[in-house]
């Protein structure tokens, strides 16, 4: 699926400029790609190194067995293959919070923690995603955010008379889209189950 | 009130995070300072793991807006969204939403900018801001991060998030601001 997505958007894109007569695009566009996903990764390595450094601290004193029994009823019932108590438990939650405060540079951290857990139970071949690690994902970028404080700050700068409207009709789209991705992980899980289909 | 709580929550969650893990950890005698080092051996790793699966995803994605393929697919869809009510020039926006983040929040500020902020379409536009991903940009960060290639069903289940949240940004706006 993602190999498929990979190469039409590739193939097409340098056709497209092929025939607009505007090739050179092409070579900077690729260039300007991974400059930009290189000085992302490396600006992770600062907050990455803090936030592992300070998870393992929360594991070691109890803290995440803590978090992860709290929720159990509720992730027990969206992650039936996780263990109880397991560590991405309080990873996975965590992550969850920090996207609904909209605390992004806590958020990434702690899902690539999440995922590295999740990782640890993938039973599967290791660079196969797990049920698991679909479903969090499917919860993660479905996740809602209750104060989008980026989209408020642009409207506050062009003079909106009320900046903050849309946190109402953005929290019941999100909560829409929540709703679905929950349904339709579960459906895409059995359905994979039955079929063994490969992408 | 409500808004004021939660932005208070949101500046006092990490300071407070940092303070209690601290203080029980020190309280159940785990030597915090060790730990901490032990845990974070491992951050360069995984950030740099990320890599080579980020500049494949920005490449390909960088191309397909650069070349104009990314025009040429939203003029060719645009009449078939148009006749669902969903306006024309909300459609970009759409379609970049689960590819760049950076790309789409340039769509909403160019959209508020000429169409104001508090226009239909900038209202719309701020909606769906908020209320979608980037999608692909997630899978890749997350899924590069532990060296996952085969995603299975997650881009689906992803991806039909994303067009719940502009189907229902989009009835909701028209039913509350038009």
């Amino acid at each position: 699926m993602v190999n498929l997505i990979w190469v039409c958007m590739l193939l097409m894109g340098i056709i497209v400029a092929a025939v607009n007569g505007n090739i050179d695009a092409v070579t900077t566009a690729a260039l300007q790609g991974a400059q930009w996903a290189v000085d992302f990764a490396l600006g992770l390595v600062a907050i990455m190194t803090f936030w592992l450094g300070i998870m393992k601290v929360a594991e070691e004193a109890g803290m995440v067995r803590l978090l992860a029994r709290l929720v159990r009823p509720l992730m027990t019932f969206l992650f039936p293959s996780i263990p109880r108590n397991h560590p991405s438990m309080g990873a996975i939650i965590m992550n969850l919070c920090a996207n609904v405060l909209g605390l992004g540079n806590a958020a990434t951290p702690m899902g690539l923690i999440a995922m590295k857990e999740l990782q640890k139970l993938n039973r599967g071949d290791p660079k196969t995603a797990s049920e698991a690690m679909c479903t969090f994902l499917a919860l993660n970028t479905s996740c809602i955010t209750i104060i989008p404080a980026t989209i408020i700050g642009i409207r506050i700068k062009a003079g909106s008379v009320n900046p903050t409207e849309i946190v109402g009709t953005t929290i019941f789209a999100t909560a829409c889209s929540m709703i679905v991705a929950v349904i339709v992980d579960r459906i895409l899980r059995g359905i994979y189950r039955s079929h063994r289909w490969r992408w | 009130m409500i808004m004021n709580m939660v932005s208070l929550a949101a500046k006092w969650a990490i300071p407070s995070i940092l303070f209690f893990i601290t203080l029980l950890a020190f309280v159940r005698r785990v030597n915090v300072y060790e730990s901490f080092i032990e845990g974070a051996q491992e951050g360069f790793m995984t950030a740099v793991k990320t890599i080579p699966f980020l500049v494949a995803m920005f490449v390909a994605i960088s191309v397909f807006r650069a070349s104009g393929a990314m025009d040429l697919f939203v003029e060719t869809v645009s009449p078939v969204t148009g006749f669902f009510g969903i306006p024309a020039e909300i459609l970009p926006l759409g379609i970049m939403r689960p590819l760049s983040g950076g790309g789409a929040l340039g769509i909403t500020a160019e959209l508020i900018k000429v169409y104001g902020a508090d226009s239909f379409l900038g209202r719309l536009a701020s909606t769906l801001q908020g209320s979608t991903d980037t999608t692909f940009f997630v899978l890749t960060l997350y899924f590069g991060s532990i060296g996952v290639s085969k995603y299975r069903y997650a881009v689906f289940s992803g991806l039909s998030a994303d067009i719940t949240g502009f189907i229902a940004s989009v009835f909701i706006c028209n039913m509350v601001f038009r």
